[in-house]
């Protein structure tokens, strides 16, 4: 089932570059990763591409496959055209290393930002007790791989470099509502989501979920809520009436705000 | 400190001008998976100024692969269970040869460090009463594994670096140490390059802690990254330490066999510990044909007995397919050697018969999601198919149990590239536990060793960090040569058929002489392009390394007559005694181009830990 696959891949680095043509050859079952795998064992040994577990657990492999925001190790070549020509750039929103590698230190800027999590002490037994339920909210954002496909897609900063002081992205809202949402943490992070990381500015076009590779389904679940929590705590008539008649969520209730 | 980008060092490009980079610190950690991240929270918390260098991007490294659960005895299922049942499961899943302080200490300590990382923000499954849950794993006799579905070293890897990330410990991203350095005897730093620019790099530390995992990468079929290169193994023999009970490698008994792209890529433990079964081509539960003597007490010799465990452990024995990984690897093997395998050469792993889709979604999120996206088979609906995959090398660096500091002063090495904890053969989910407990003890150890050298510190020579430069280049300098993969893949293919998971002393002696071949051929390759994030020329680096780890391997395999463990003899396949008080201890020789092998007495059980494994 072996055919000769066209690829156009690009090569370059922060002073310019372009793509390049190369034909390999690959077979049944293989991804993108294996046959440009192929293409740096055999044709360009130089060939830069980051990559660690190649199987879409790491989060390193991020780019752009005709386009789509994808991981290169997720990406089964079945899923095209044997005839098609593959087009692998790198990520857009972030400077150019060398070929498809870029420099995403932008999300570990954004990372060290974040006020991390502060539990009370420990239940008298040295054990701490959660519900599975409560948890589950937490859990599904924390199934993040940091691939930042979904800081890429982002039309905040994909292509407004201006943004990106301002602006957190999706990856770290996700974060924000986890923290919100769990069940022990006892810092309010509301303020700061509205003021330093700037989720007011996200206008939920949903283009991060949809390039999500664990499917987390980062708008609906943590970036919504996260702005009605931001809004609660700004007073809000409605969330006012919500708080009188006991819908409102409790999950603020006692923290100390940052 | 330099104009590098205070996190990454990004900011440089290859063209700048300038000399060496050099940063001054306490303790260097090499490595940001689970033991590094906790060897430097520890370091960091005990006042020393820390550094983590990793060859990859923070967050990537492979404890993020890890499925199953972190196995500690806290009692939140069992009550039954405490550390001295975890001491004795552990050393029977090695066969008695490990080092039994280490194991001690592994079995008293992983409660604690597993509630540390809750306390850092994990979150865990939850029992029902709202404790961290715990699961069943091969070779454990009580539901012992916190996890979080089916992917719990992601939870522990992101939990540690969020850690490290808010204690502002330094972390040097894409930037790989390719020496140590020293000063008579001891450790004086690293060196090593930026992987983006080419860079060089020189840290001046008194304490480095090796914590760069395995040594997969030499095998053609393995669950292993491309990190996995031994790469603290070789630089500690290059330092002058040694590396204990390097002939046992872990062949997982469950990786994937199709599509050929991902053969090898594991498919977790947990399969099994949640109710899945292995069968043959003939629809056969095989297991109960190959249950050893040694665990024949504690294995259920009937499908009866063996499904009524999962509900009730008090009354009934264990299903044999969560025998210790070596057991079911083996079984595996003879299996589909005797032509009872799969169409692409693998046997079946069930669940879906056996569980509701809902359930093996719930438990196996991650299995559910591999197999429908990388080779379309529904594990809710059929059976996997999957053979053993090189998972993981027991042996690494020979260090003292309580502070993990080898034989060179101020080296240090935990996790996967240190030795002795597993013995012959490693129970699923010791391995993250390992990594927290030791993490912790050798970054203490290694600040504590820092702070007590006060201003008396080994210094770095010129001389040492010029012939550190030219090694690096050494691979520019010739033209027409080899190109570093097609030796890589050679070297993984002999690998394979000649010190695998059956082993005999013919292949064994065929295996080293094709050893040195590859050596000769490495010597003379050749690298294209200029240094700047270049794959090649990193690859050429390490594979210095995997050739002297892959050596280590193949002569301490052939020098150990017996089978055991992770280690088996096609020549000798019975357990020997005398071999049972001996570990296998590997050197670099007086030339430096290959180890050289001893005997040496494996440390002697107190008699109160000896009756542990007395009558039971």
């Amino acid at each position: 089932m072996a055919y000769d696959l066209n690829m156009r891949l690009w090569r370059g680095d922060q002073d310019g570059g372009e793509l390049a043509d190369y034909t390999v050859e690959v077979s049944e079952g293989e991804v993108v990763l294996d046959a440009i795998h192929r293409v740096q064992a055999t044709q360009a040994g130089d060939l830069a591409v980051r990559w660690n577990c190649k199987a879409g657990k790491c989060g390193s492999c991020s780019a752009e496959v005709n386009g789509r925001p994808r991981l290169l190790c997720m990406t089964r070549l079945s899923d095209f055209d044997p005839t098609e020509t593959i087009t692998v750039t790198p990520m857009r929103t972030f400077p150019v290393i060398r070929d498809l590698v870029t420099d995403v230190s932008y999300n570990y800027e954004k990372a060290r930002e974040l006020p991390s999590f502060a539990p009370p002490p420990r239940d008298a037994d040295g054990k701490r007790r959660m519900a599975q339920i409560d948890v589950e909210r937490g859990q599904e954002f924390r199934k993040c791989i940091e691939c930042f496909l979904c800081q890429n897609t982002c039309h905040v900063v994909r292509d407004h470099e201006d943004n990106k002081p301002a602006f957190a992205g999706p990856r770290f809202f996700l974060r924000y509502a986890e923290l919100d949402m769990h069940p022990l943490d006892t810092h309010d992070r509301r303020q700061l989501a509205q003021g330093a990381a700037g989720i007011g500015m996200c206008n939920i076009t949903k283009c991060c979920t949809e390039v999500c590779p664990e499917h987390i389904k980062i708008t609906d679940n943590a970036i919504i809520p996260m702005k009605e929590r931001v809004a609660d705590r700004k007073y809000d008539p409605l969330v006012w009436l919500g708080n009188k008649i006991g819908i409102r969520n409790k999950d603020n209730d006692g923290r100390s705000e940052l | 400190m330099s104009d590098r980008h205070p996190m990454t060092g990004n900011e440089m490009s290859g063209s700048e001008r300038g000399g060496l980079e050099r940063h001054s610190y306490d303790v260097v950690v090499i490595g940001a998976g689970g033991a590094g991240l906790r060897a430097a929270i520890a370091a960091h918390d005990a006042g020393a100024r820390t550094a983590i260098v990793c060859k990859s991007l923070l967050g990537k490294a492979h404890t993020v692969m890890a499925e199953g659960g972190i196995a500690a005895a806290m009692g939140n299922r069992w009550p039954e269970d405490n550390w001295e049942v975890h001491f004795r499961d552990t050393m029977r899943g090695g066969k008695m040869l490990n080092n039994w302080r280490m194991a001690q200490l592994h079995a008293q300590e992983a409660p604690e460090r597993v509630q540390e990382l809750e306390d850092w923000g994990a979150l865990f499954d939850r029992t029902e009463d709202g404790l961290i849950s715990q699961r069943d794993f091969g070779g454990h006799r009580y539901a012992r594994l916190a996890h979080v579905g089916d992917r719990t070293g992601l939870e522990m890897i992101r939990t540690l670096q969020q850690r490290a990330v808010a204690l502002g410990i330094d972390v040097f991203m894409e930037c790989t140490v390719t020496e140590l350095l020293k000063e008579g005897g001891s450790i004086s730093g690293a060196f090593g390059y930026w992987r983006e620019t080419g860079r060089f790099v020189v840290f001046d530390a008194p304490s480095v802690v090796l914590a760069t995992g395995g040594i997969g990468k030499s095998f053609k079929v393995t669950s292993n990254s491309w990190e996995y290169t031994g790469d603290g193994h070789a630089l500690a023999l290059r330092a002058g330490a040694s590396l204990i009970n390097m002939e046992f490698v872990q062949f997982h008994p469950t990786g994937m066999v199709w599509p050929p792209s991902v053969k090898g890529l594991l498919v977790t433990e947990s399969v099994r510990g949640d109710g899945g079964i292995l069968k043959n081509s003939e629809g056969k539960r095989f297991m109960f044909d190959y249950i050893p003597e040694f665990f024949k007490a504690e294995t259920a010799d009937t499908e009866e007995e063996a499904d009524r465990w999962y509900d009730d452990k008090k009354n009934n024995r264990r299903p044999p397919e969560l025998l210790p990984r070596d057991e079911v690897a083996r079984a595996i093997n003879s299996e589909i050697k005797a032509g009872r395998g799969t169409p692409h050469g693998g046997i079946y792993l069930d669940i879906a018969s056996r569980r509701s889709p809902e359930y093996i979604r719930k438990r196996l999120p991650s299995m559910y999601h591999q197999f429908k996206e990388l080779a379309d088979v529904d594990i809710t609906q059929e059976p996997m198919e999957i053979g053993p995959t090189c998972h993981y090398v027991m042996g690494g660096v020979e260090v003292d149990a309580d502070t993990e500091l080898s034989g060179v002063t101020g080296l240090y090495a935990v996790g996967e590239c240190s030795g002795g904890m597993h013995g012959s053969n490693r129970l699923g989910g010791n391995s993250l536990s390992d990594l927290l407990v030791f993490g912790r003890r050798a970054g203490e150890a290694a600040a504590s060793y820092a702070e007590g050298l006060g201003g008396q510190r080994p210094s770095v020579s010129e001389d040492d960090v010029k012939a550190a430069e030219q090694a690096a280049l050494a691979p520019f300098e010739s033209e027409g040569g080899e190109n570093p993969y097609s030796i890589q893949q050679d070297l993984q293919q002999s690998m394979n058929d000649l010190v695998g998971i059956i082993r005999t002393g013919q292949e064994l002696s065929r295996s080293l002489e094709e050893i040195e071949a590859f050596k000769g051929r490495a010597g003379k390759l050749s690298v294209e392009g200029h240094r700047q994030y270049n794959p090649g020329w990193h690859l050429a680096l390490d594979l210095r390394n995997m050739l002297l780890v892959s050596e280590c391997i193949a002569k301490a395999a052939l020098a150990r007559e017996e089978s055991r463990g992770g280690h088996t003899r096609d020549d000798f396949p019975m357990t020997s005694d005398s071999w049972g008080t001996k570990n296998l201890v590997l050197r670099l020789n007086a030339a430096g181009d290959g180890v050289d092998l001893a005997e040496q007495p494996l440390p002697v059980m107190p008699e109160d830990l000896q009756t542990y494994f007395e009558s039971k």
